[in-house]
């Protein structure tokens, strides 16, 4: 029989950890900051330099004080929190920076003429993009209303119906659809359009039907993805209650993902909103208002901004104004319907309590 | 109300896999069977074929009959969905809806199929049903708030409650309690013994002592080894199946010598 001896266990202290106090990432900030300027300052300032600068002093004074104060786990921890910091930084960067252009360029021409005014007949300064506004809205509409119970239906069939070869099939499909460049899928339309009517046409359903290659593989994909996250459990509770699969499907799975779904729906949107080159080719551009998709050109914001801008007519300020107040509208609805899809899910979502 | 189950030697298959075999037996109306056995040897394979739950999974099938009332569940001219109306089934984990309201759980297998119902019925369905499943007086102040929202023990008798709601024969039960702490546990056994004046119930349980207490019949399955179909054992009155079994395995199972 063997004895078994442990070997005396080294004390577990718990030790006092020192801090560095809460001040002193500021402290280090506005020191690396003035340090950074006054460097600057002997070999000629400038701003980009200075904040990169800044960013790396701040760094290395931080980490080494708190490796010297609070030991090499928390140093680490800070060094990992500058890091993550600085990204996040860096990813602002051209948000704030879009945002502010497109605010203050646009803002010259974000006036009540720019709602309802066309561009029929307008030389020179007025004007405006109704006829643009009402194009981007008759054509996503369009392309929403085809798109989405395609896309949405193929999610279903995949998810919950689709086995075998077919279904690998649709899948693959779907993945080289989401490839697809948007000229292509402009191309596409018109070679179909020519072939059913004819050469020269351009109408606003043509513009749809481009968009709808573009938008439904992005509905299908990422309904499929939140169907699937939809418990196998209820599933199996709603046929427990003896409720036939097509039910369940309705009103259990859907049901459940409808929020989910109609922010996938939302993403889909502004993805197609803010195409171009598609809507050129199959739409043209028109400077009157045009409510019939079936019968002529229509006008859209992108392509407006870009006619705007690319063929300016005199005085040059007030084509350019108008194509940045274009863009202005164009960023306010896709953020009014980010806004009106969050109000949606947010009274369709389960809740707990 | 309730009624007789007559099985004859199923074979239940997941694809290729015969998970369990040979099946028979007699579940009595207006009693508790238990079903006992280690993990992995088909009881819920086996409870879930009772009501056609089992083919809800590709590629997984039955062989046998399953014979309710003199009719063969699993004939030709027999709809799954009238089965699973007429035998009910609570689940290991509570299942409530998410999106529903405690009521409208209640209500859920009237409202998912379309079922008109006036407004005084709907509340007499949704008030005697959570009375049945010993939830009422938690939870009628607060009705309309979501199921998600109550406790796990609360949660189940809420699914008690929704599965008793469509008046099924036969309630079965996988492992009803197995996530409960013993406080809802008890709650849900003493549910147990008041509802079987009214149905057939059928409960797999890994607990023996709940096996004794609330069951009068036991049925023991058992498994050779891994990738071996389970099989039962023996099945007979829940006393002498713990005190005298005429198994040896068994014997071994229920004094905790194994498994
Ligand atoms: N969905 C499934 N697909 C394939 N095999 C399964 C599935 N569910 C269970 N099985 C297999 O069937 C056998 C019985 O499982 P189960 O009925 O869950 O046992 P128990 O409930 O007695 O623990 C096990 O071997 C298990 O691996
Ligand atoms: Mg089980």
């Amino acid at each position: 029989m063997t004895q078994l001896t442990t070997p005396p266990r080294p004390a577990v202290g718990l030790g006092t950890t020192r801090h560095l106090p809460a001040w002193a990432p500021y402290a280090a900030l506005a020191v690396s900051a003035a340090f950074s300027g006054a460097v600057l300052a002997l070999a000629g300032f400038n701003t980009a330099g200075w904040l990169v600068l800044t960013a790396v002093v701040f760094t290395v004074l931080l980490v080494s004080a708190s490796r010297a104060v609070e030991g090499p786990r928390k140093a680490t921890d800070r060094f990992v929190t500058s890091l993550v910091v600085g990204a996040f930084l860096l990813a602002l960067i051209p948000l704030v920076s879009v945002a502010w252009t497109v605010v203050s360029n646009g803002a010259a021409r974000f006036d009540v003429e720019f709602f309802t005014y066309s561009m029929r007949g307008i030389v020179g300064e007025g004007g405006g993009a109704a006829h643009a506004i009402a194009g981007t809205l008759i054509i996503t509409a369009i392309t929403t209303v085809i798109s989405v119970p395609i896309g949405i239906l193929t999610a279903v069939y995949l998810v919950e119906y689709g086995r075998g070869s077919v279904a690998r099939t649709i899948t693959f499909l779907v993945d080289v659809m989401t490839g697809i460049p948007s000229i292509v899928a402009g191309l596409f339309s018109v070679a179909l359009f020519t072939l059913l009517l004819g050469p020269g046409v351009r109408l606003g359903i043509m513009g749809s039907v481009a968009l709808c290659v573009l938008m439904i593989p992005v509905v299908v994909r990422s309904t499929e993805e939140i169907l699937r996250l939809v418990p196998h459990e209820l599933r199996e509770a709603s046929y427990a209650l003896g409720v036939p699969k097509w039910r369940t499907v309705v009103k259990v799975v859907l049901r459940t993902s409808v929020a989910g779904i109609g922010t996938g729906v939302t993403l889909a949107i502004a993805r197609v909103i803010g195409e171009t080159a598609p809507l050129l080719v199959t739409l043209g551009v028109t400077s009157a208002i045009n409510y019939n998709p079936f019968d002529g050109r229509m006008s859209t914001l992108p392509t407006f901004a870009w006619f705007s801008y690319a063929t300016p007519t005199l005085p040059v300020e007030a084509s350019i104004d108008r194509a940045w107040t274009a863009a202005l509208v164009l960023v306010i609805l896709v953020m009014l319907f980010n806004l009106i899809a969050r109000i949606v899910s947010r009274a369709f979502s389960p809740k707990t309590r | 109300m309730s009624k007789r189950i007559d099985v004859s030697d199923l074979n239940i298959y997941y694809g290729d896999f015969l998970a369990v075999e040979g099946v028979s037996m007699a579940i009595e109306p207006r009693s508790v069977t238990a079903f006992i056995g280690p993990s992995g040897c088909g009881k819920s394979t086996f409870l879930r074929s009772l009501n056609r739950m089992h083919e809800v999974i590709p590629g997984a099938r039955v062989e046998g009959k399953v014979v309710m009332d003199g009719q063969d569940l699993y004939g030709s001219d027999i709809d799954p969905v009238d089965v699973r109306r007429t035998v009910g089934m609570v689940f290991q984990r509570p299942n409530p809806f998410p999106t529903m309201s405690i009521a409208e759980n209640v209500l859920a297998g009237a409202r998912l199929n379309s079922k008109r119902m006036r407004k005084s019925e709907a509340d007499d369905l949704v008030e005697s049903s959570l009375q049945g499943a010993n939830l009422w007086n938690e939870v009628k102040d607060r009705l309309d708030r979501p199921g998600a929202g109550l406790s796990g023990g609360q949660q189940q008798r809420l699914c008690i409650a929704r599965a008793i709601a469509v008046k099924p024969q036969v309630l079965l039960m996988d492992e009803p309690c197995s996530a409960l702490d013993p406080i809802s546990t008890l709650a849900i056994e003493d549910l147990i013994q008041k509802l079987k004046s009214d149905y057939t119930i059928v409960i797999v349980t890994h607990n023996m002592q709940q096996a004794s207490r609330v069951s009068d019949m036991t049925a023991f399955f058992n498994i050779a080894g891994t990738g071996k179909p389970g099989k039962l054992i023996e099945m007979s009155d829940t006393a002498s199946i713990f005190s005298n079994p005429s198994q040896k395995a068994t014997e071994d199972y229920v004094s905790g010598r194994f498994g």
